[in-house]
């Protein structure tokens, strides 16, 4: 059977959706840590979802991405929490907690998205500095640098999540995040179809033609702000829901540079890439990384892996933007037009347009 | 008031070392638009390298009379040259390949460079702070109520000495000529016959032998390092070549001492917590408000 264009990817995406739900079954024992582990991963998975919406849908580098994290994490901790007595139900502080955070976005984003492409990382960049650092100063709301601990968890009717033991233990919270995954994918892929999406693209390839083509250059950028920052807040919310804790050390720039390497590991702009790329980086931080100390320890070589995970982000991002800028599951369009040089017509237009250049 | 003055005094020193950093950062972006993320990690292996000079040296103390000349000028111009080296190896590595990439690539190897660096400092140095030797007799000055360290004079001096000394280059040389010449118009002066790739290496080069003399001022000024130190250094010296204008050199001097300022006397009245974010808050607000900085001129976007 031969199903072509967008009935092969809806199969796919089909037998991927009948088969997720039993994926945890594969490695699970009781007590639940490999599902416990896809349900982790599964949050890193929201939030390089969020990032892609900026990075890779409008070609915004946002370096203070992980100050979206937080400001979700936070939310949900100070009013769900015995902080200040408030507990609202989880099933709310998603929505609280993904709103706040795009509203966060659109505050940042409203006077700097004027700014070129590398300032606005940089500004980023320096937002997610001030963040957590504001969320430690401030003690006597958020706990200063101890944070807040015993949160609410989620509940369905009288069952409290976190509470199955056993066999069962970790599905609650796996089955969670798959489906707020589920949700993040339908959405970032109707948007990149809309005509919003589209207008991200347009922008991402080149700004000054996107604006005369009667594109609202900010307010697009802001909605692809505000976005991410939605998916990241509701990312934080549930984490912070399953660790019961927040404290403002989980959200320095290596978070940031993290859930970046996962874009351009996979491939920016296309959702089953950024999906892999973050998968692949949550199993190396979690198994492959301490099982590989494990083994050179045991032949003998004292290198600790786990503490060069950084360096093994920062060769990736090299590595990968130097000779596979497009990921290692590019979508096909952003291929075509990174490889156009290796076709005769390709290598024709892109002179083409060297030399229009050459000549502005 | 003489609290006030005191943080003056503290600012400047600060700001030197600010200045100095700033001017790598002012003078990469000048030439090629890059923020050269890896700059502040540079910085800190300026700080190490120096470390290591000295152990070479056997110095581990105060060096007195004529050594004392001897061991600085050895240790700084090694520090410089090692760091330059480092500059243009991190250039040729992770930025050349990339020139007419679109622009996210370069600055996305530049953070992957950072956290590279930082981890070797890592891996060479430890990951706790490292204890740097007093190298230089400090006795301090009173001024009235103030009072006014050896090396927070050297500090500034330094600072000041070796901004003149690159405007200087960057005005009265050929090799200066050719930077300014690039920085305009890369293509436009590859027709005229100047080295496009030389030139910009030796921009590297430059830049980050700054860095590295700042690393050797920065290691006596504050007697300890640590391999995460260039990061948020890193930060405030772009931000203070961001308030003094992208591409100026004397921009970034003036704002790396405006930025030494600001972290004294945030430091004194406000709260050391606050310092980062107060550096912060003014970068964020010198790109709305005044994208050029104080001494820069706007630039139209290019087509």
């Amino acid at each position: 059977m031969k199903l072509k264009g967008g009935a092969r990817g809806a199969a796919i995406w089909f037998a991927v959706a009948i088969a997720l739900p039993f994926l945890p079954a594969l490695f699970h024992r009781n007590g639940g840590g490999f599902t416990n582990f896809l349900a982790d991963a599964g949050a890193f998975v929201l939030l390089a979802l969020g990032l892609n919406i900026v990075v890779g849908f409008a070609g915004l580098l946002d370096l203070g991405y992980a100050a979206f994290f937080a400001i979700g994490s936070y939310t949900f901790a100070m009013l769900a929490s015995p902080q200040f007595g408030i507990h609202i139900p989880f099933w709310v502080m998603l929505f609280v907690a993904s709103g706040i955070a795009a509203i966060f976005g659109i505050l940042l984003g409203a006077p700097t998205l004027r700014l070129r492409g590398d300032y606005l990382a940089i500004v980023t960049l320096g937002f997610g500095e001030i963040v957590p650092q504001t969320f430690q100063n401030l003690a006597q709301f958020t706990g200063g640098p101890n944070g807040i601990s015993s949160l609410d968890q989620p509940a369905i009717g009288a069952y409290k999540f976190g509470h199955a033991g056993g066999w069962l233990a970790g599905f609650d919270y796996y089955f969670m995040v798959l489906a707020l995954i589920a949700a993040a994918v339908w959405l970032a892929n109707n948007m990149r179809n809309s005509r919003l999406g589209r207008a991200w693209m347009a922008i991402r390839e080149d700004e000054l033609a996107a604006a005369h083509m009667g594109i609202n250059t900010t307010t697009t950028k802001l909605a692809a702000f505000a976005m991410g920052a939605s998916f990241s807040g509701l990312a934080g919310c549930a984490v912070a829901a399953k660790l019961q804790l927040v404290s403002p050390d989980e959200f320095g720039f290596n978070v940031s540079v993290f859930i970046l390497a996962m874009l351009v590991l996979g491939g920016m702009g296309n959702i089953p890439g950024v999906i892999a790329g973050s998968l692949i980086l949550s199993a190396l931080e979690r198994f492959i990384l301490p099982q590989g100390t494990n083994f050179l320890h045991g032949i003998g070589l004292n290198v600790d892996l786990t503490g060069s995970r950084f360096l093994i982000y920062g060769v990736i991002l090299v590595m990968m933007m130097l000779f596979r800028p497009e990921g290692l599951i590019p979508s096909r369009q952003r291929k075509a037009e990174l490889h156009a040089a290796d076709t005769d017509a390709g290598a024709a237009a892109q002179e083409q347009a060297l030399y229009t250049e050459a000549v502005r | 008031m003489d609290l006030f003055l005191q943080q003056l005094i503290n600012g400047l020193s600060l700001g030197g070392i600010y200045a100095l950093i700033a001017l790598g950062y002012t003078m990469v972006y000048g030439i090629i638009e890059l923020i050269n993320f890896a700059h502040g990690d540079v910085y800190t292996l300026g700080t190490f390298f120096s470390l290591a000079i000295l152990t070479l040296l056997g110095v581990t103390g105060i060096v007195t009379g004529p050594m004392l000349i001897v061991v600085v000028a050895v240790t700084i111009l090694g520090a410089m040259l090692l760091c330059g080296l480092t500059g243009v190896i991190v250039e040729r590595l992770a930025y050349r390949r990339l020139r007419n990439a679109p622009k996210l690539a370069p600055l996305i190897t530049a953070i992957g460079m950072s956290f590279i660096l930082e981890n070797i400092m890592q891996y060479w140095r430890g990951p706790s702070p490292v204890p740097f030797p007093q190298v230089i007799p400090n006795p301090s000055f009173a001024l009235g109520a103030i009072s006014i360290q050896t090396k927070q004079i050297m500090v500034i001096l330094l600072a000041v000495v070796l901004m003149f000394a690159l405007q200087a280059f960057v005005y009265n040389t050929r090799m200066g000529k050719a930077m300014r010449a690039t920085a305009q118009d890369k293509d436009a002066a590859q027709l005229m016959g100047i080295d496009i790739n030389t030139t910009i290496a030796l921009t590297f080069l430059i830049g980050s032998a700054l860095a590295g003399a700042a690393g050797f001022v920065s290691g006596v000024y504050y007697g300890s390092t640590w391999f995460f130190n260039g990061f948020a250094a890193g930060l405030k010296a772009f931000t203070a070549a961001v308030l003094g204008g992208i591409g100026n050199l004397a921009g970034a001097m003036l704002g790396g001492f405006l930025i030494g300022l600001i972290e004294a006397l945030t430091t004194q009245f406000i709260g050391d917590q606050w310092s980062n974010v107060m550096v912060f808050s003014i970068l964020v607000l010198v790109l709305i408000f005044r994208p050029s900085g104080l001494l820069g001129e706007s630039l139209p976007n290019k087509v």
